[in-house]
């Protein structure tokens, strides 16, 4: 009875060690990089369908957004983009080398993000044209980051 | 009887290398084709953005108007080499100062330099074979309003035996054609399948190659690797996109996807040329998308 038990937590673990080690999961830093990605996207999709006209304009939610997009480019994300984890190196990253070995050129474009999207939180409330306007700055510091330090799908 | 054998065998050997050297002459456009052509400068900024020539031939790492400086030096890498994109600036002795209509029309359309040499095909010209002579008429006079830049040309770093220009001719011969890929049955798909297989050259990615390096065109549009060598260049053809007209309409002119990530890699440099187009081109690349198999 006890020798079952002790291999029944024993496989727990062993199982448990390998799913936490990247099976399932994959890499941690990926996964919160993702993460990131995936707050941007829903909040510029929140300003996007209303530049668009999909939805209607709401200077309360355009503001929250923009805002929010503008908190998150300003965060510290260095504890996620670790060195080690480029593409090719583990599984679903998509993340190029040159963010490590061009550290100035890398920080220049997290700068263009945070100027893009910090203009367009100071104008997103201003109804729908100063919306439309400020899109394309934002838009710009997501396209500068993706085309020189994101590599092809996997 | 060796002797005769002899006599035969460089007979031979002669009547194929003739024929290797006729079957590579490199290809011109006639002066004839050109007579009595006008050309507009506006026009030929919108040829020159759905071409995307400042996308490779603009200094690496340029951006805004400095790419409108076409002094050349962006690397790309593939399996026969690494190509070097060579200085198209107005530039007499660097660039392309001294080019005549047909000099251009003759390199863009047939791939041929005005030295009579084939150029290598990682210049498009198996998709800018299908322009109108009007609109090389027209791009070459946009050219001529823009800067010149005295930055000399680097050469390709090619390896035997794709380094030998002359054998390019069978290349051409194989895989470059004036004939459009896909039917077009109304003038908006024909708009669009114009800018998709000429000018916007979007299979010399989208295509996968076969080992010659020429576009398996049964295949068309379904993806490839990427000549990084890492990764893969996505397929369009609507069932795998699975995005609406507005959908690419509005991702070639804002990049923003249907999901609100945005473009990578080389499509941020052709999506800054799509956005210059005007909605009704946007409309119609969305119409030809759409009506791929």
């Amino acid at each position: 009875m006890r020798r079952s038990l002790i291999a029944i937590t024993a496989f727990a673990l062993a199982t448990g060690t390998v799913a936490l080690a990247g099976g399932h999961g994959g890499n941690p830093s990926v996964k919160a990089r993702n993460a990131h990605m995936g707050l941007y996207s829903f909040n510029l999709g929140l300003l996007g369908d209303m530049a668009k006209g999909t939805t209607e304009y709401n200077a309360e939610i355009a503001s929250a957004a923009a805002n929010q997009l503008a908190a998150l480019a300003a965060f510290d994300q260095s504890s996620y983009w670790v060195e080690g984890t480029a593409q090719g190196e583990v599984d679903g990253s998509r993340a190029k080398a040159e963010i490590w070995t061009d550290a100035a050129g890398w920080a220049e474009k997290q700068d263009l993000m945070k100027t893009g999207s910090a203009s367009l939180a100071a104008v997103a409330g201003n109804g729908l044209e100063a919306l439309q306007a400020g899109m394309g700055a934002a838009g710009e510091g997501c396209g500068a980051c993706h085309k020189a330090y994101r590599g092809p799908r996997n | 009887m060796w002797g005769k054998l002899f006599r035969w065998s460089v007979f031979l050997g002669l009547l194929g290398g003739g024929a290797f050297w006729a079957l590579t002459i490199p290809k011109t456009i006639t002066e004839e084709s050109l007579a009595g052509l006008s050309s507009s400068t506006d026009a030929g900024e919108i040829v020159f953005h759905a071409s995307g020539c400042a996308s490779c031939h603009a200094a690496p790492e340029a951006s805004g108007e400095a790419k409108l400086i076409l002094s050349g030096g962006q690397a790309f890498t593939s399996p026969f080499g690494t190509f070097i994109a060579p200085n198209i600036s107005q530039d007499p002795t660097h660039g392309i100062g001294g080019w005549t209509v047909g000099d251009l029309a003759s390199a863009v359309i047939k791939g041929t330099s005005p030295e009579g040499q084939h150029y290598f095909p990682a210049f498009p010209y198996a998709s800018y074979s299908r322009m109108t002579v009007q609109d090389v008429a027209d791009l070459h006079a946009y050219l001529e309003t823009l800067p010149a830049d005295a930055t000399p040309s680097q050469p390709h770093d090619i390896g035997f035996p794709f380094n030998i220009r002359r054998s390019l001719g069978v290349w051409k011969a194989l895989f470059v054609s004036e004939d459009w890929v896909m039917e077009a049955a109304s003038p908006d798909l024909e708009r669009g399948r114009y800018l998709v297989e000429a000018l916007g050259h979007c299979a010399e990615c989208h295509t996968p190659r076969n080992a010659l390096g020429g576009l398996d065109t049964a295949n068309w549009m379904a993806g490839a690797p990427d000549p990084s060598g890492k990764g893969r260049i996505p397929a369009i053809t609507p069932a795998v996109l699975g995005w609406n007209a507005a959908d690419i309409a509005e991702y070639l002119k804002s990049g923003f996807t249907p999901e609100f990530d945005t473009a990578g890699g080389h499509m941020v440099a052709v999506i800054e040329n799509t956005a210059r187009l005007s909605d009704e081109d946007r409309a119609a690349i969305a119409a030809y998308l759409l009506a791929l198999p």
